[in-house]
């Protein structure tokens, strides 16, 4: 051993313990310093997390019978893009899961193929990288062997799917009512903070509806599950599982029976006004009882809900949404504006004794009446002579109510300022619509609701702000001597915002610039029938969670009472009673078994410009002690005695059993329990 | 006290004990610790091959214990490699260095022949029959190592010079032997494999008592060259970035730098102790690739911790460090060259292999000496255990 070789070899040493060193160190570092945080990074590296949909729940009618019933099956998808790497393109693969499933070759073959030009359905339309479903209703047994073989079915899943069904019980098909689910939006998903679940079977929101209002209970909590995976990504085992927990069942006061009377009633009457030359596209049809709670609310056209499982196409959007079909999906029990005509008169007569009319009075009831130099007739009616309120509701004198709308317009007259203004005081005969809940919505619990419109001083200018220069822009195209509108716009140019004593008379009996929602006039009537409660009218009864309890009672809220005494709306009550029996609704209800049911009633026929007058019956039953409140509104239908009326009676014979009828609702009552939910 | 015993005419036969500690002796042959030492390690490696590679077969169901039962093969054979390599004097090897090169060479040239079987991209590896394979660049590195200590110990011709230094002839004449190596390695490719054969001729020549100015020079010239293949592109771009990518993997997640953050990832959740033999689901998931033959560092990571990392890499230095003392105390140049050239081997192929997974170094296809699942390494590392032994007895003899 030479002496350089011994140092030299002293140089390796400290080169080999300078190595080591530096790997010791390094591993410290890595292993005991940030350790904590490899072991996250590993865990994430081996782990998956699944979010297993929750079953949402579902929406009952007043006995239990589901209306939505949403249900998970197993679904068996197909990924064409993984499948297509196969050696033979999957045809293998696709054989074998026709023979698993019992389905013909052809038909999976068929439903696997793009629908492109010249493929005829079945076909798949959706994306080629989503997984394409080919059997909707596979076994237990099935399902297990396509996920226990990956490789036999490769790109081949089975997963559990939550799907909606509307069983329609007793044909019941309120489907405006209940809404629709539709894929979430990312917006939504932010202002909602859910979980996004990635499968879109999943992440559906109810859009519209009971189904849109009710979303945040229905929906339930969907689980996770956290499964270990190895790094070709194929699961070994669970890791944790939070089950999805099932959504609450919403219990409902819809009376499928009486539901589906009302929509055979609106069918019938609007068949009926067609064959009489009138242009009717739309109606709606509510059935609520006098404490606020919808037993029925059917709406006309309706539409198959259906359309929005699985997929809506163009087509079925169009028809759905465009005014061509009298647009199905809006529901015009809440989003209907129709004038009330003659329905209106329980305020105006109401509004009349509140601002000191005699109820007991006589009122001049003449053929004509005249304001103004214009003439404003009784709608072909001779002069009656001076009548009480009683008879001017049972015949429906208009002209007594022009008086009254004209006189309270007099007085009142002063309170026009000269010039346009938001802040001039409420014409007091416009207060009692307020009052009665007319010109805001009712806050039912839907998430779309129209306000009608209520011929304030205030609503006036918003009226004359928004056209005068813009808008229709009367201004511009009004002319004084022009032809009949032009006359008109002139005219709203330059005084759209005072009230004009003819709009006062017309006010009065529900014409003119008075809209109402066929809801807002259910409930005003709701008022009138139990004694002077206004409610805000709930569908809802009950969230009942899955395990059977009632997780929260919905009970109609009282927002406000009608100002009006309780002789004067027992007064109204029994001069309503008469217009069925020998008024201006006799005839729709002649033969009625009066004995067994006593129907009270008023009849609206509102004129508007160029059209069909809107046909009107609001009612309620029994006349003494009354339970229900059934409204018909039916633009473009001609006379409410015509129309509605004898819609109003068909529903009253579904809801009691008369005229060999069924009853709806035996003994003329709700259930008196919440049906038992829950499974 | 041993020995003749007064009173008797012949000597008394010795006892077993007194004969096994004689010199010579079966206790004093061999150098025990290091047979130890290396046992442990083949023995750690071993159960470590076992639970790489157990979770993985379970599930794919098939036998859990194939790889434990053929590391055991491997280890029993090798053990019986390093004993049969250990009883020969060590000389004999001087005098069959060409032949060990010549077949070394022979063998990394049927890898190049249609008899060689590619794994990973390196066609590194020759089939037998029977599902057997041979790796021929682990026994290059024996062969680089006699041959080059044979050369680099050539005593010069010419008279007066001073005995057991080479000059720098010897140094080319080694040089030259190498190449041919290094080169077919090389091919393969084989890139950390190289490196090894490099630094270890290098490690020789250095200790082998070149003069200084030689070796400066050189180094200089090695440089001027690295530097010239560099930015002359000779490399090409793949092959930098391949090296470079350690630095950097989170730019390479598809190759490299994905191998090196999954295995960081393993190495780094094991914490100080490790979550247990058979838990580590890091490893035992096959998140990490060739976790039971390059990157069996990483369960040792994950499932022994730092605790256990740390024991293999101890019981390594430990057995480095006695190459060096063997190569210290040899009086013989050849011996010594032998000694410390298994010394740069091992402590070369330890730090690039432990380093690729916790990203110090480049990823390259080299194992952990002992540790690695493979037939070929373990029957080459117990090898140069044997020369070890045998260099040391040949001391001990004539101590």
């Amino acid at each position: 051993m030479i002496p350089v070789s011994r140092r030299r070899l002293a140089v390796l040493y400290v080169i080999v313990i300078a190595m080591i060193a530096t790997l010791g160190g390094r591993l410290w570092y890595l292993q005991v310093m940030n350790g904590t945080q490899f072991k996250t990074l590993a865990a994430q590296n081996q782990t998956r997390t699944i979010v297993v949909p929750a079953v949402r729940g579902q929406i009952l009618d007043d006995t239990g019978q589901a209306l939505v019933a949403n249900k998970t099956t197993l679904v068996v998808s197909v990924d064409m893009m993984q499948l297509s790497q196969q050696k033979d393109g999957g045809a293998a693969e696709l054989e074998r899961l026709s023979t698993l499933l019992g389905l013909s070759d052809n038909l999976v073959k068929a439903k696997t193929t793009l629908c492109t030009k010249g493929v005829k359905p079945p076909c798949w339309s959706g994306s080629p990288y989503q997984p394409i479903p080919v059997d909707e209703q596979v076994s237990d047994k099935a399902a297990l062997q396509i996920l226990e073989q990956p490789k036999v079915y490769p790109g081949i899943t089975a997963q559990v799917q939550p799907v909606v069904e509307y069983p329609m019980p007793d044909g019941a098909n309120p489907a405006q009512v209940l809404g629709y689910l539709q894929p979430i939006t990312p917006e939504e998903i932010k202002a909602r903070h859910l979980v996004v679940t990635g499968f879109s079977g999943v992440d559906l929101v109810g859009q519209a509806g009971l189904e849109g209002q009710y979303d945040a209970q229905l929906r339930g909590q969907p689980g996770t599950q956290t499964v270990a995976v190895n790094a070709a990504g194929d699961v070994t085992g669970t890791v944790s599982t939070a089950p999805a927990q099932t959504g609450d069942d919403l219990v409902t006061s819809i009376s499928s029976k009486v539901q589906a009377v009302a929509q055979n009633a609106l069918d019938t009457a609007i068949k009926k006004a067609r064959g009489a030359g009138n242009s009717v596209n739309q109606g709606a049809a509510i059935v609520e009882t006098t404490d606020g709670r919808i037993v029925a609310m059917a709406s006309y056209p309706d539409y198959d809900p259906n359309v929005w499982t699985n997929g809506i196409s163009q087509q079925e959007f169009t028809s759905l949404f465009g005014a061509k079909n009298g647009a199905p999906v809006l529901n015009y029990d809440a989003q209907g504006q129709y004038p009330p005509g003659s329905t209106f008169k329980l305020v105006s007569t109401a509004g009349a004794v509140a601002n000191g009319y005699d109820l007991h009075g006589q009122y001049n009831c003449p053929a004509n009446y005249s304001i103004a130099g214009r003439n404003y007739n009784n709608d072909g009616e001779p002069d009656q002579g001076p009548i009480s309120f009683a008879e001017a509701l049972i015949q429906s004198c208009d002209t007594v109510y022009y008086e009254i709308g004209y006189q309270m317009w007099q007085k009142d007259h002063a309170n026009d300022g000269s010039k346009p203004t938001a802040s001039a005081p409420v014409q007091p005969m416009m207060q009692q619509a307020l009052d009665w809940g007319f010109g805001k919505p009712t806050g039912i619990d839907l998430p779309a609701e129209s306000a009608g419109s209520v011929p304030t001083r205030q609503w006036l200018y918003y009226l004359w702000k928004d056209n005068a220069y813009q808008g229709q822009d009367w201004c511009k195209n009004g002319k004084e001597h022009g032809s009949y509108v032009q006359q008109i716009e002139f005219q709203d140019c330059t005084a759209g915002w005072v009230w004009e004593p003819g709009q006062a008379a017309i006010a009065a009996i529900g014409q003119g610039y008075v809209t109402v929602t066929p809801l807002q006039l259910a409930n005003a009537y709701v008022a009138l029938a139990n004694g002077g409660t206004l409610y805000s009218p709930r569908i809802g009864q009950a969230l009942v969670s899955p395990a059977g309890q009632v997780a929260q009672r919905i009970n109609p809220p009282v927002i406000g009472h009608v100002p009006a005494s309780s002789g004067t709306l027992a007064y109204i009550r029994g001069a309503l009673a008469g217009v069925v029996t020998q008024g201006t609704a006799a005839g729709a209800f002649k033969g009625f078994p009066d004995n067994q049911v006593c129907v009270a009633g008023k009849t609206g026929t509102a004129q508007s410009f160029g059209k069909n007058s809107t046909s009107v019956f609001a009612s309620f039953a029994p006349c003494k002690n009354p339970q229900y409140v059934v409204v018909v509104m039916l633009p473009n239908s001609g006379y409410g005695a015509d129309a509605a009326a004898p819609a109003v009676r068909q529903i009253y014979d579904g809801i009691y059993g008369l005229e060999k009828q069924k009853p709806a609702l035996p003994g003329g009552k709700p259930p008196a329990s919440l049906p038992a939910a829950g499974r | 006290m041993t020995g003749m015993v007064v009173g008797k005419y012949r000597p008394e036969r010795q006892r077993l004990l007194t004969r096994a500690v004689a010199k010579d002796g079966l206790l004093r042959r061999y150098d025990w610790f290091l047979v130890l030492v290396t046992c442990l390690l083949t023995g750690a490696g071993t159960v470590l091959v076992w639970a790489a590679t157990e979770p993985s077969l379970r599930q794919a169901g098939q036998d859990p214990h194939t790889y434990l039962k053929k590391q055991l093969l491997n280890a029993a054979i090798g053990v019986a490699l390093m004993f049969a390599t250990a009883s020969l004097d060590y000389r004999r090897y001087r005098a069959w260095s060409p032949l060990v090169y010549g077949l070394a060479l022979l063998l990394l040239l049927a890898v190049m022949t249609p008899l060689g079987t590619s794994v990973n991209g390196a066609k590194a590896w020759i089939a037998l029959p029977g599902g057997f394979q041979v790796e021929p660049s682990e026994f290059a590195k024996l062969a680089l190592i006699l041959a080059g200590a044979a050369l680099l110990s050539r005593r010069p011709r010419v008279e007066g010079q001073r005995p057991g230094r080479p000059g720098i002839m010897a140094v080319v004449r080694a040089g030259l032997a190498s190449a041919p190596l290094m080169g077919l390695v090389a091919l393969e490719p084989a890139l950390g494999v190289t490196m090894v054969l490099v630094f270890t001729l290098v490690g020789m020549i250095v200790v082998s008592g070149l003069r200084l100015r030689w070796i400066l020079g050189l180094g200089a010239l090695a440089a001027a060259v690295v530097y010239a293949a560099v930015t002359l592109h000779l490399m090409k771009g793949y092959q930098v970035s391949r090296m470079t990518a350690f630095l950097h993997p989170q730019q390479d997640l598809s190759g490299a730098g994905y191998n090196l953050i999954q295995a960081k990832t393993a190495v780094g959740s094991g914490g100080m102790l490790g979550v247990g033999l058979f838990q580590g689901t890091f490893t035992g998931n096959n998140f990490v690739p060739s976790q039971q033959t390059d990157f069996i560092f990483t369960v040792a990571g994950e499932e022994a911790g730092f605790a256990g990392a740390a024991v293999i890499i101890g019981l390594l230095t430990v057995l480095i460090i006695r190459a060096l003392r063997i190569a210290a105390v040899t009086d013989d140049l050849f011996g010594m060259l032998v000694a410390s050239g298994i010394a740069c081997w091992f402590i070369f192929q330890t730090f690039v292999n432990v380093g690729m997974t916790i990203g110090l170094m480049p990823i390259t296809g080299l194992p952990l000496p002992f540790v690695s699942y493979g037939g070929s390494a373990i029957f080459a590392d117990m090898i140069a255990v044997g020369l070890l032994q045998a260099v040391r007895r040949h001391h001990s003899v004539f101590d």
